[in-house]
């Protein structure tokens, strides 16, 4: 069954178009991921799936049943905001409960539900604290809390951890793919960040301007990017893109080959280049390369290099990752 | 002290021109108060002057209290002063949810609109209202002060909350929907507690004109069942002759009501600020 269907919905703000109608198929338990720059519409798109806002047209399907008229209340939605949006008034047992004494649950129901959700994200001993007296860490697992009480039917997180610090970032992510599998919950997520989208997705769905660029799994998008801007998004550092007539690659206008795909030897190659900055990772080595046929040049090699600044050394692009887009930036089958 | 921050020289800078402003602001109430405790030849002969064992009187408040009906006055004051301010705020309050909350056509028209009072005083208006107030049959009740003096406060009130509000976090109130929260308990509940601040703020604006305010009493009820201190106490000031004891005895007496109502919203004023500030 499907879980989740937008039908060509468009949303305007005023003389603005911020979604140019958006068609999205989401299956009963997958993990969908919304990744896109700032400002391309992904929180509107959410918002509009939670009843939070009103498409100007097009239709939102839950469950198989037609959702547009109905409140967020009623959608059988849960929702984990960015900036956590606990009720500062209430204990962490009373934000967990709100939402299921609104919606007139029986007090013994509520508490096991409570009870339930707090195990799994280990909220035991917050209980009783208030939202001021947490950490950021804390807040956002008491939001995920909340929203697991509710047990919806889809679970919307916009942007869930980009308040959070590094560290904390990482451990929320695993916290969140656990649910996923302990709840096999259908779930839609929101993030401007390539590297949550790449971990913790069943299906990426790529965003542009208000436009679906591309919809598949991690590895399809990486492998197979539909056009330029998903190839330049999806991978870091990004994908290089050359100019095709340069190389001498003919029926294509850019040649895209990602840093990780090339090989750097300092005696022959395909390519003479100049260093012109080195990164050293540890596990990568990130080197910035400047050609006089084609420009500006990523390599990504693994492990520890020593090149110095200045020195000349030769690329070798591996033939089958290379990726060839058209005159629009259209992947070109090849 | 010394330490990164603050030194001691500029410490008592500071302190000092805020002193200086205190016991300027501060010195007519202060006159007032001493003066009413004293004989009416000391008043004249040394203002400045705390009362001694022979200038000492309480002759004022003795004839404020026997003199027309001072204890209805300060009652009328008060349901005036504390009823008017509910509704600034309550009315006030909503308003301004409505502006910053919700899109809709003439959304800024509106917002400016309300925003006319600030500028246009209300009492061009007071013909007008005293028609209106005389085709109501609401002259001489206090129905009419409190109507006219939700008026007046309500512009400015709007306008600062409305600021305010664009503030809460709109994830907040999206939390509350998705919870199944009415917008009433989401505007009682979520939204009011974290403006708390500024409501303080608008209700010490709003009540200490009202309290103070001699025209609208004067014309809209100034019958004696209706009076309010300000207008009670002008029984005293004649054309030839005024009682000053009896004048600033009750000018004494009207303070002390401001005050305790300053002493609640300002204590709220402050947990406000400080609250918002840990969390
Ligand atoms: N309430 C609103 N009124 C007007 N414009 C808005 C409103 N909400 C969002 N927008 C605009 O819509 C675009 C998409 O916003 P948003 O969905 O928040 O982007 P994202 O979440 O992808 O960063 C932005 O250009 C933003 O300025
Ligand atoms: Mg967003």
């Amino acid at each position: 069954m499907e879980a989740l269907k937008l039908s060509s919905i468009k949303k305007s703000f005023g003389p603005f178009d911020v979604l140019h109608g958006i068609d999205l198929t989401v299956e009963d338990g997958e993990f969908v991921i919304f990744v896109g720059p700032s400002g391309c519409g992904k929180s509107t798109l959410l918002r509009i799936i939670a009843g939070l806002e009103d498409a100007t047209s097009g239709a939102v399907e839950i469950g198989g049943e037609r959702v547009d008229t109905l409140p967020p209340a009623k959608r059988g939605i849960a929702m984990v905001f960015q900036t956590y949006a606990l009720y500062p008034h209430l204990t962490v047992k009373g934000n967990m409960s709100l939402g299921l004494k609104q919606a007139g649950s029986a007090q013994s129901e509520i508490a096991e539900r409570v009870a339930t959700a707090s195990k799994m994200l280990s909220l035991d001993p917050l209980l009783e604290r208030r939202p001021a007296e947490l950490s950021g860490g804390q807040r956002q697992r008491v939001a995920i809390g909340r929203a697991l009480v509710r047990k919806p039917k889809l679970f919307l997180f916009d942007e869930p951890l980009s308040n959070l610090d590094a560290a904390l970032r990482v451990n929320t992510r695993l916290e969140i793919a656990r649910l996923h599998r302990e709840l096999s919950a259908t779930m839609i997520y929101v993030t401007h960040d390539q590297v949550e989208a790449m971990t913790l997705a069943d299906r990426i769905v790529v965003m542009n301007a208000g436009r679906i660029e591309q919809i598949g799994s991690p590895m399809e998008l990486y492998n197979k990017p539909a056009n330029m801007f998903v190839a330049g998004f999806i991978g870091s550092p990004q994908m290089n893109f050359l100019d095709a007539d340069a190389l001498h690659v003919t029926g294509a206008k850019t040649l895209g080959i990602r840093p990780e795909h090339m090989s750097i030897d300092a005696v022959a190659g395909d390519l003479a280049c100049e260093v012109v900055h080195i990164e050293q990772l540890g596990a990568d080595t990130n080197l910035y390369l400047k050609s006089e046929k084609i420009g500006l040049l990523t390599a990504r090699l693994f492990g520890e290099h020593y090149h110095a600044v200045g020195a000349r050394v030769f690329v070798t692009f591996d033939k089958s990752k290379q990726h060839l887009f058209g005159d629009e930036g259209q992947r070109i089958a090849g | 002290m010394q330490t990164a921050r603050a030194s001691l020289p500029r410490a008592a800078a500071a302190h000092a021109v805020l002193l200086a402003y205190t016991l300027i602001a501060l010195f007519p109430v202060f006159v007032i108060v001493i003066n009413a405790f004293k004989e009416r030849r000391a008043i004249f002969n040394s203002p400045l002057a705390l009362p001694g064992p022979e200038t000492f009187s309480t002759i004022g408040f003795e004839t404020v209290m026997s003199q027309g009906n001072f204890l209805l006055y300060f009652q009328n004051s008060f349901i005036v002063t504390l009823v008017s301010l509910f509704c600034v705020l309550l009315f006030g309050a909503m308003a301004a949810f409505a502006l910053s909350e919700y899109k809709f056509r003439g959304n800024l028209l509106m917002g400016l609109y309300l925003a006319l009072g600030i500028m246009i005083p209300i009492r061009l208006g007071t013909v007008a209202i005293l028609q209106l107030m005389v085709a109501t049959g609401l002259v001489n009740t206090l129905t009419a002060l409190i109507l006219v003096y939700t008026a007046q406060g309500l512009p400015l009130a709007i306008f600062i909350l409305s600021e305010f509000m664009r503030t809460v976090s709109d994830d907040l109130k999206n939390a509350g929907r998705v919870d199944g929260l009415s917008e009433y308990r989401i505007f009682f509940t979520l939204v009011l507690p974290l403006v708390r601040p500024a409501m303080a703020t608008v209700a010490v604006f709003t009540m200490i004109p009202i309290w103070n305010d001699l025209w609208f009493p004067l014309i809209l009820a100034p019958a004696e069942s209706t009076k309010t201190v300000t207008l009670g106490a002008q029984v005293f000031i004649g054309q030839f002759v005024t009682n000053w004891n009896a004048v600033l005895a009750a000018l004494t007496l009207a303070i002390i009501p401001v005050l305790v109502l300053y002493l609640i919203f300002s204590r709220q004023l402050i947990r406000g600020i400080t609250a918002g500030a840990v969390k």
